[in-house]
């Protein structure tokens, strides 16, 4: 009874699991056939029909290397702020005791639920029209700039931490700044690489921000001058579904790289936290 | 005001800690240096979301335009106008009614299979790690990635439709009106799924394991106790994932401009955001844009606020 009951259960997962990854593999093979095959003998490798073709051909259209320098200096100007911003922010969150900080929570939690997709107008007008920051990778960075879940995720560690070890550091004579830097920072590295994992995800993928922000070519985050690729460039090659695939693949290799290196850094109870504040 | 707080000379070594008199300290809280911690953020926060929320308000009430950088234009208050020009406006009805599809296919779907997959994983023992990568593989991929190989398998002779072979609708998925959203909502299902396991994963650790003896122990099957001690012990999540489903329905953009070519075939597959995007954008009418942004905030808000009374989200 139990016994079919576990199968059951690795049945499913296993089912679920396909459904999930299957994509991907199937991203691999068909960026690496020279004529695209979708019938389902396709789905296998065929040593006849295998060509690096398909990333010569995106890359003739759209500059890989450059797409993704300017999606890492996206990814990494948002990862810097939140770091220095968000990790000093959770620290005051949690720690320090001043007035408004329990309206400043509030508001962290607040702005999660708010959609940015519905800033969209208002944020062009301003950082394109008003400040002239259109194709510039400040205006690029700045709507996205501290990652408030990294906020959360932040607080929520430094208020595992031990009050007494404030206090003693306190009572040996460390200021406040010296007490950020060299008791409470060291003890949330976990915690960074938790924040750093998840803000990652929201610049490397952002299409509709970059996409509104830059025309200029040269400075596409590569998400973007994929999607272009797919939506008006793509039909003029020889093997679309090949070239939009090559690219698919340069654009999800460096995310699922490292979600499966540091996999347990990306945990349920982090992630729960995090939402829930 | 606790007896130990820290005397004032040793707070004042902080390098830029002004010197401290009691009587704005007392004010400011037992440790100001919070707030100037904070000021950063607050400060992205007024720049980034405050400003630009009253903005758009104000805006979806003018005659707004787009100008070059400093030029001095007149843009008269309207009142309703640009709200009467959204209402008025069947493809902005449409837009609504697409979210309405998309609701109803993803909201049910993520809740149920996220939760039964979620339930699976927390019981096995092996390949935990595995299983729980390989699902939230996709939620850490870009949309614009994904979208090529689901063009590619869904696509009038794509795999999908092989291997349905006689059962291919025609015309295929996403060039077929009654199904282009639906398969966008598939999309977005199968995309997001991870994210919410892991969010009932966290859930389950909560669920008391002695609640699970009691039940069997009064005799109830496994499909018992999923329904009577698992599906109420997870509430809070549940409200959760509603929300956060609801508004990623909302902001559905990047799939429709992709996946149907700009919400085809014949404004099928259209979300509110890529109305908002092609009337404000391309079609230069910001003011028009922000009325319907303003009218999808308060639908968002409205079917939050439902979600939240009728699933009970106290505990959340």
């Amino acid at each position: 009874m139990t016994r079919t009951r576990t199968a059951l259960r690795y049945l499913l997962l296993a089912v679920g699991a396909l459904v999930f990854l299957f994509p991907f593999y199937y991203m691999i093979v068909g960026s690496l056939q020279t004529a695209p095959d979708p019938t389902i003998a396709g789905a296998f490798p065929n040593p006849a029909n295998v060509t690096g073709e398909n990333y010569v051909a995106i890359n003739e259209r759209v500059n890989l290397l450059q797409g993704l320098a300017n999606s890492g200096i996206f990814t990494g100007g948002v990862i810097l702020g939140t770091v220095v911003f968000g990790t000093i922010a959770g620290y005051a969150l949690s720690v320090l005791k001043w007035r408004g900080r329990g309206a400043t929570l509030v508001l962290v939690l607040l702005v999660q639920v708010i959609p940015f997709q519905l800033l969209m107008i208002p944020l062009y007008v301003m950082i394109a029209r008003d400040y002239g920051l259109s194709d510039s990778y400040l205006g690029m960075i700045l709507p996205f700039l501290i990652n408030s879940t990294a906020v959360l995720i932040f607080r929520q560690y430094f208020l595992q931490l031990p009050r007494e070890l404030f206090d003693a550091a306190r009572i040996d004579g460390a200021g406040e700044f010296r007490i950020l830097w060299s008791v409470a920072l060291p003890l949330v590295r976990p915690a960074l690489l938790t924040a750093v994992l998840l803000t990652f995800i929201g610049p490397w993928n952002e299409f509709l921000w970059p996409f509104l922000i830059t025309k200029e070519a040269a400075l596409q985050p590569l998400a973007v001058s994929l999607a272009n690729f797919i939506s008006n460039v793509a039909a003029s090659t020889s093997n679309p579904f090949g070239a939009m695939m090559a690219g698919a693949v340069v654009l999800a290799a460096p995310a699922v790289a490292l979600f499966i290196i540091f996999q347990r850094y990306f945990v349920s109870n982090d992630l729960g936290s995090g939402v829930k504040g | 005001m606790t007896t130990v707080s820290a005397p004032p000379s040793a707070a004042a070594t902080g390098p830029d800690e002004t010197p401290p008199s009691r009587r704005p300290r007392r004010w400011l809280g037992e440790n100001p240096l919070g707030l100037l911690l904070s000021a950063p953020y607050l400060l992205f926060i007024g720049l980034v979301f405050a400003y630009p929320i009253v903005f758009s308000v104000w805006m979806s009430f003018q005659d707004y335009f787009f100008a070059a950088p400093g030029a001095e234009v007149d843009r008269p208050f309207v009142g309703f106008d640009n709200y009467i020009a959204v209402i008025q406006d069947p493809a902005v009805w449409r837009s609504f009614g697409n979210v309405g599809i998309f609701l109803l296919i993803n909201v049910p779907l993520t809740v149920g299979l996220s939760l039964l997959l979620a339930t699976a994983l927390d019981k096995v023992v092996h390949a935990r790690t595995f299983f729980r990568v390989s699902y939230y593989v996709p939620y850490v991929t870009a949309s614009v990635a994904v979208v090529a190989v689901w063009l590619f398998l869904f696509s009038t002779g794509g795999l999908v439709n092989q291997i349905l072979g006689p059962l291919a609708p025609e015309p295929s998925w996403l060039v077929n009106s009654a199904l282009a959203m639906p398969t966008i909502a598939l999309f977005v299902t199968w995309k997001g799924l991870g994210f919410y396991i892991l969010l009932y994963l966290a859930a389950l650790q909560n669920v008391g394991k002695e609640l699970y003896e009691a039940a069997s122990v009064d005799g109830a099957g496994a499909v018992r106790r999923f329904f009577t001690v698992t599906v109420p012990g997870v509430r809070p999540a549940t409200v959760l994932v509603f929300l956060l489903a609801t508004i990623t329905g909302a902001n559905l953009f990047t799939e429709p401009y992709l996946l149907t070519g700009g919400g085809g075939p014949n404004g099928a597959s259209t979300s509110p955001v890529l109305l908002m995007y092609q009337r404000g954008i391309e079609q230069g009418n910001p003011d028009v844009a922000s009325a319907l942004g303003v009218i999808l905030i308060i639908f968002v808000l409205i079917i939050a606020w439902l979600q939240y009374r009728f699933l009970g989200g106290r505990e959340s």
